[in-house]
């Protein structure tokens, strides 16, 4: 996987983004085994605790799940992911409609804009 | 399980310059903690008060339970802030002399990393280069399985993919219950491997506190944070 990390933010938080993100895309796949968490903090180069602290939120909000002596995997409850996948887009879309708001855009201009940029890529 | 460290109205002076001024600072096992203050604030002088090369002016220090000494001695493993390796050995003598002194060494753990770096046997400290010399030094450290590791600037004078192997190290060899305390100005490169974060200013301990804490508290990492507090 590929950390990248803001300033700004916990970097618990910034955790349990990127791999809740590699989990909705398909980067990890449904069932899969994941790395320990010694071994993901060092791929990240994080602490260890802080890397503990994300898998535990993954884990409270179903996205993975620990098995006592063979290690921790991402859940096989495909519609847990899709629900996660679904707040995602949710949130990228009330960010995006918070921005182009700000430029001042109503909602019509908006969707005309999408699905022209969506032409562009098309034919393009 | 005893904390890592303990110290209660720690102070010391050196004549009339106060050190260490009052300090109270508690640190837990399975911590990673990074002492942070400009230079001449006092991150040394507490390291050596842990280490027992220095004796506290008044106040308590006790390091996983034990007063600084032989008993702790054998629970802490320290990195001095300069190279402090014989010129004349060899990488395998240090492992060597390590297995003699520290029970807790662990020579195949040192053995593996030293065959990383790709030393020969007959390569003296003295010809290494400063920053292979700064790596061999935290190996033969990180080797023991110790109860409290003591770093003393471990990444200072060393290029980033140095500091990053450095840090790496670190990371990967403390086990689950012991803490690691390390001294640094070079906040950013810390940061992320860090739980805790302790200020210290004029031999006084201003800010004790989670990295995650601080950055939800003030929206900025510890760096920016440091900058500001510590503005000259």
């Amino acid at each position: 996987m590929k950390w990248q990390f803001d300033n700004d933010m916990p970097i618990y938080t910034q955790l349990v983004g990127q791999i809740k993100f590699a989990i909705v895309s398909g980067a990890l796949l449904p069932g899969s085994r994941m790395m320990t968490v010694r071994d993901l903090a060092l791929e990240a180069g994080v602490n260890p605790n802080t890397m503990q602290r994300a898998l535990q939120q993954l884990e409270r909000e179903g996205l993975v799940y620990s098995q006592r002596s063979s290690g921790r995997f991402v859940t096989e409850d495909v519609g847990v992911i899709d629900r996660a996948k679904a707040a995602l887009a949710a949130e990228h879309i009330r960010r995006f409609r918070a921005s182009m708001g700000s430029l001042g855009y109503s909602r019509e201009e908006m969707i005309q804009l999408l699905e022209g940029s969506g032409e562009e890529e098309e034919n393009g | 399980m005893d904390n890592c460290l303990e110290c209660r109205g720690l102070t010391k002076r050196f004549g009339s310059v106060r050190a260490l001024d009052n300090v109270n600072l508690t640190v837990r096992p399975g911590r990673v903690v990074g002492l942070l203050g400009p230079n001449g604030s006092g991150k040394t002088t507490l390291i050596k008060l842990c280490n027992g090369l220095l004796t506290p002016s008044d106040g308590a220090i006790t390091v996983c339970g034990e007063a600084p000494g032989k008993r702790s001695k054998a629970l802490v493993s320290y990195l001095p802030d300069r190279c402090c390796l014989p010129e004349w050995m060899s990488a395998k003598q240090l492992m060597d002399m390590y297995a003699d002194f520290y029970a807790d060494f662990d020579r195949a753990r040192a053995e593996d990393m030293m065959a990383r770096l790709n030393l020969s046997d007959k390569l003296l400290v003295g010809q290494m280069s400063k920053g292979t010399k700064e790596k061999v030094q935290l190996i033969l450290v990180m080797s023991r399985r110790a109860r409290l590791y003591l770093l003393d600037e471990p990444i200072g004078g060393v290029d980033p993919a140095t500091r990053d192997y450095i840090l790496e190290t670190i990371i990967r060899n403390y086990d689950e219950d012991a803490s690691v305390i390390i001294s640094t100005h070079l906040i950013s490169d810390v940061e992320n491997v860090l739980d805790d974060v302790v200020f210290i200013r004029d031999g006084q301990v201003t800010l004790q506190a989670s990295v995650d804490d601080l950055r939800e508290q003030y929206g900025k990492s510890v760096d920016a944070l440091f900058r500001e507090v510590f503005r000259c």
